[in-house]
């Protein structure tokens, strides 16, 4: 009802617009109706489900109010995968950020084999992390697996790694950073080539000398605002690991590796608690867009784009 | 280094002290050249760890069984059980059938979410319409929903429709990207408006615009969202997981996994076979346009 009275006093101020108005609508129609059906609507319905009581199959649902947030709040395996995801996210963050401004801080002082090694380094991002996970998981294999073997070698002590309760959320960590470094790589290496030349022949003519101190003079303070952006990327990547776990320890051992997509994909889609999962979305949902939001707000005010 | 050898020949002849600064700016070299050395050996080793679980796969897929369960290390096999392999990875689990799955589920995605975004992008970029600042604030804060959190409603919506677990249930929910229709806007914005104006002039209609004036210069853009779009959901594990039951329908992730779950543990040969075959299509093209997928790629960290 809305739209047709906002057309009419849209074309009464507008003569002439007319018919570049109703072409306007008609191409965006069928977007903003499937917006509305994928995502508009859904949002509200997952708001809506987590303060009801209804489960997929039942026939009516109740409302009950804050109930399952309540819950939520007294749920030591949600709390658990709150935990383990944090710890995930913090690792996975420093290990591929790091890892991503080592590779292109190297790759770019090469002057030849530049795109060789971007090549090889963007591989484990290109590849199903799917597929991969299959691969890590024999290569971690207690008895035959090749990390075992190689630690062996050098007088270390094999371990069932993702049967260990110390150490699976590690292993989970490490196949994370292998799969995230070469994206991050990538997009340092464009903030890299964005740092002018100039400066570092000014570098030159002062005898600052090469390595480190010019990194921390020149471009670490200019690489500030893709740090920043490359952060908050690997964070949200990172926020939403599901494939590993799920294939690989199912949350355990004792949820160790229990992490939240995990919970609530067991919750919503295994138990089909779906008022329970719909409040458990909400409170993921909301991390997500905190830290997305978080990032446009610090992009706003540091990035320069010239 | 050839060029500085030629240019200290050419002018030694001429003055002796020039000779002196160059033979003193090549001894300074010696610690250059060690860092280019020092850097290489240290790429070339990160290369090795970072790949190493792509060689192992391969070199697991070459191995028997023999092989494989050993506690001895060894790279290569000794007796190829390539072909026996990968015969097993194609014949015991039907995976080209899950790649064919795959590869119509990206190419429909795909083809729907052009349709649907490029049209909307013209319109919020050239057209002036009622609604129009609403709907782009809209595009915006959808950029920040990831699929996991519409994954109940979209399960509910589709159960209601009858449509779970089947081909539409892989296809439908990706049918709007946001990103799409927000990375077009934006090429959009630079095509001149002169161009439009002119097709305009000529008597085509918006739509005829749409296709023949502004989709044919913004082939860079859907090559790059095609790239990413098509990774996305060649890769997705998540929603196949949700919506699929039946094997007819799986997609090549689910292929592998249930593949793995099937051997459990006994097979491991055949199992990197079935890996290197999940992983291979989009390798090769990955090393034939690499330029495009790194961009492609990399382009979803502008939302």
């Amino acid at each position: 009802m809305a739209l047709p009275d906002a057309l009419q006093r849209y074309l009464s101020r507008h003569r002439g617009h007319r018919a570049e108005a109703l072409w306007g609508l008609a191409l965006s129609g069928p977007a903003m109706l499937l917006m509305l059906v994928l995502l508009i609507g859904p949002l509200l319905a997952i708001t809506l489900l987590s303060f009801s009581d209804w489960q997929l199959g039942m026939p009516a649902m109740g409302w009950v109010g804050v109930d399952n947030y309540r819950q939520l709040a007294a749920d030591d395996v949600f709390w658990q995968a709150v935990r383990n995801t944090a710890v995930y996210v913090l690792v996975v963050m420093v290990g591929a950020v790091g890892l991503g401004l080592l590779l292109a801080l190297l790759i770019e002082g090469c002057t030849r084999g530049k795109a060789i090694y971007r090549t090889l380094f963007f591989l484990p991002v290109m590849a199903s992390l799917v597929a991969m996970t299959i691969v890590w998981e024999f290569l971690l294999h207690p008895e035959f697996g090749l990390i075992n073997q190689l630690l062996m070698m050098v007088g270390g002590e094999p371990r069932s790694w993702l049967r260990d309760e110390d150490w699976a959320l590690a292993a989970l960590c490490v196949i994370g950073i292998w799969h995230q470094a070469g994206f991050n790589m990538v997009l340092f290496m464009a903030g890299l080539t964005a740092v002018p030349r100039t400066l570092y022949e000014a570098a030159d003519i002062d005898g600052i000398p090469r390595g480190f101190t010019r990194f921390r003079l020149i471009t670490w303070p200019l690489l500030g605002p893709v740090t920043l952006f490359v952060v908050v990327m690997t964070a949200i990547n990172a926020f939403q690991v599901f494939d590993t776990v799920q294939i690989l320890t199912q949350g355990g051992p004792s949820h160790t590796t229990e992490v939240l997509l995990l919970t609530l994909y067991r919750e919503g889609f295994e138990f089909f608690r779906t008022g329970y999962a719909a409040a458990m979305t909400v409170v993921f949902l909301g991390a997500v867009m905190l830290i997305t939001l978080l990032k446009t707000r610090f992009l706003e005010k540091r990035v320069h784009y010239s | 280094m050839q060029m500085t050898s030629l240019s200290s020949r050419s002018t030694a002849h001429q003055h002796v002290d020039r000779v002196v600064t160059q033979s003193a700016r090549m001894a300074v070299d010696w610690p250059l050249m060690l860092g280019t050395l020092l850097r290489h050996a240290l790429l070339i080793s990160l290369a090795l760890v970072m790949l190493l679980p792509f060689v192992w796969m391969l070199l697991t897929s070459f191995k028997p069984a023999d092989e494989i369960f050993t506690n001895q290390l060894r790279w290569l096999p000794e007796n190829w059980a390539l072909v026996d392999n990968y015969t097993k990875a194609l014949t015991e689990s039907s995976l080209l059938g899950y790649m064919g799955n795959g590869a119509l589920v990206v190419i429909a995605i795909f083809v729907i979410q052009v349709v649907v975004s490029v049209p909307a992008a013209y319109a919020l970029a050239k057209l002036d319409f009622p609604g129009r600042k609403g709907f782009f604030a809209a595009v915006l804060l959808c950029l920040m929903v990831p699929t996991q959190a519409v994954a109940i409603p979209w399960y509910l919506e589709l159960h209601y429709l009858g449509l779970l677990d089947g081909f539409w249930s892989l296809v439908l929910p990706f049918s709007l990207s946001v990103f799409g229709i927000f990375l077009m806007r934006q090429f959009f914005l630079g095509i001149p408006d002169e161009l439009i104006d002119a097709a305009r002039m000529d008597g085509m209609s918006e739509w005829r615009i749409v296709w023949c004036v502004v989709f044919p210069n913004a082939i860079p853009a859907v090559v790059s969202f095609g790239i990413f779009s098509v990774v996305a959901h060649w890769n997705d594990y998540f929603w196949p997981l949700i919506v699929l039951n039946s094997q007819e329908f799986y997609t090549p992730t689910l292929g592998v996994v249930d593949f793995r779950n099937a051997e459990s543990g006994t097979d491991y040969g055949a199992l990197m076979a079935a890996a290197t075959l999940v992983v291979v299509p989009l390798m090769a093209a990955f090393l034939l346009a690499q330029r495009r997928f790194i961009e492609g790629i990399s382009m979803s960290g502008m939302k």
